[in-house]
């Protein structure tokens, strides 16, 4: 049985990437066996962690302190494969500039930036902000989590700050959307996707299923 | 390489059935709400909009039922609306599985529950659905105002403004139908789509009274949609969402194919 433990501490909608796991996990005959909660325990003995995050990250910090979150993803970090999901990626940075600055998990090494109000693309056309919709992710370097995932795929995205990084080494994946910002990001046993797999049809199935396999080598 | 626009069909539903009519030549069922949203979602929809017309309240039991149904199988972004009064229905609806709400009667009621709705699932959930009709006679600088129930009743308030304010309490996203095209097959209201995709940062959906193709197209270039909402023209057969998609990308738009 494969045990996957989807973090709940609060913060909106978990049911769709549950539901998007155990698709997969019947899709492709693995019994699989999904666990919505924040309890430390049952989290212990996954053999897989999502750490997924919608809404505000003012909130979502709270709520992860409150509930010891930050401490339970990182024990998971260190033993098993963890996917983190939009503003759970963010989560795992050291600061994001929303709501006039929070500070996040600081588990992995970046800064979490707003769009802006002016967000032009190359031909000086306005882009809205929330970054919402099917955008492409170019694939910087391989990852057990891109295998059958073409190149240049579209993801559904839906946010307005991003992630960026000094370490490139990190980086698994970027996205152009009047500035380039890191899609995806890469550390040990943690894969982390600013878009939302579990709506992103085909290839968010597909990313989805590689991490029901992966054993969190990179 | 740049964001898709988007294409979301929209199912209307009464008491866990698809109404509005739907006609498919192989489809087991064609009032099936669920396996016509798989059938929308394999053929490329970027989206899917579930609009509850169900008349009576103990009815909606019925549509969760439905909303969890397409979200087990359906593994694209769901919106559902129609009758959203409360957090606890917001919370119901993302519970099932939607990924956004959209709002429309009860936020011309109490816009507060836009700003509460957003301040405690977040604005990446809360879509404001506005219903617009113009109000200007021909010569004037052109004028629109929200209605509710349906389009049944004016409110008196003006749209741009009231786009301006539910952006401001915290919707992320605007389902804009224009109630003079609804049904009419003429195309969207251009400029009332242009005038609201200005007045606000975030996306827009355009929505009533695509007969076509070419108003797909028109829509997002001209009214600068971000996303065309459309029913009958998917329902009846009249075209794929693969046609349509491939159409708008041979125009110079970019989609998702």
């Amino acid at each position: 049985m494969n045990k996957i433990a989807v973090i709940d501490y609060g913060m909106g909608n978990l049911h769709s990437v549950a539901k998007a796991v155990e698709f997969v996990g019947r899709e492709s005959g693995t019994p699989t066996e999904v666990i919505v909660t924040a309890d430390a325990k049952l989290i212990a003995n996954a053999d897989r962690v999502i750490f997924p995050g919608v809404g505000a990250i003012r909130d979502c910090m709270a709520e992860i302190r409150r509930l010891n979150v930050g401490e339970i993803v990182a024990d998971a970090m260190k033993s098993k494969p963890v996917l983190a999901i939009c503003v759970g990626m963010q989560a795992l940075m050291q600061r994001s500039e929303e709501n006039h600055g929070v500070d996040c998990l600081g588990l992995l090494p970046g800064e979490v930036r707003y769009f802006g109000d002016k967000l032009t693309d190359p031909t000086g056309a306005r882009l809205k902000v929330p970054h919402m919709g099917w955008n492409q992710v170019v694939q910087t370097r391989e990852h057990p989590l891109w295998k059958d995932v073409p190149d240049n795929s579209r993801f559904y995205f839906v946010h307005s700050y991003y992630v960026q990084t000094s370490r490139q080494e990190l980086v698994t994946g970027i996205t152009h959307y009047g500035t380039e910002f890191v899609a995806t990001l890469a550390a040990g046993n943690i894969f982390a996707t600013q878009f939302h797999p579990e709506k992103s049809q085909t290839a968010g199935l597909t990313l989805l299923r590689n991490f029901l396999q992966w054993d969190g080598a990179a | 390489m740049a964001l898709a626009k988007r294409i979301i069909p929209c199912l209307d539903c009464d008491n866990g059935r698809v109404v509005k009519g739907v006609k498919f030549v192989d489809i087991r069922d064609a009032g099936d709400p669920v396996e016509i949203a798989k059938r929308y979602c394999d053929a490329g929809a970027d989206e899917i909009t579930f609009l509850d017309i169900t008349a009576s309240h103990e009815d909606r039991a019925t549509t969760v039922h439905t909303v969890e149904a397409i979200a087990g199988q359906v593994f694209i972004p769901l919106t559902v609306g129609g009758g959203i009064r409360t957090l606890d229905d917001i919370r119901t609806m993302l519970n099932a599985g939607a990924d956004k709400v959209a709002i429309n009667t009860a936020a011309v009621f109490n816009p507060e529950f836009v700003r509460q709705a957003a301040e405690r699932f977040g604005s990446q959930c809360i879509v404001v659905a506005v219903d617009a009709k113009q109000v200007s006679q021909p010569g004037e600088p052109p004028k629109w105002e929200i209605f509710t129930h349906g389009g049944r009743r004016a409110t008196g308030i003006d749209a741009i403004e009231w786009v301006k304010r539910m952006v401001d309490y915290g919707a992320g996203e605007i389902l804009l139908t224009s109630m003079d095209r609804d049904g009419t097959k003429m195309g969207f209201d251009i400029a009332l789509n242009k005038a609201v995709s200005n007045a606000v940062q975030v996306p827009i959906i355009a929505s009533g009274g695509v007969g076509n193709l070419q108003h797909l197209v028109d829509g997002i270039v001209d009214g600068e949609a971000d996303a065309v909402l459309a029913a009958s023209i998917f329902h009846f057969g009249e075209y794929s969402v693969e046609e349509a998609k491939e159409y708008m990308q041979e125009h110079g738009i970019e989609v998702r194919l």
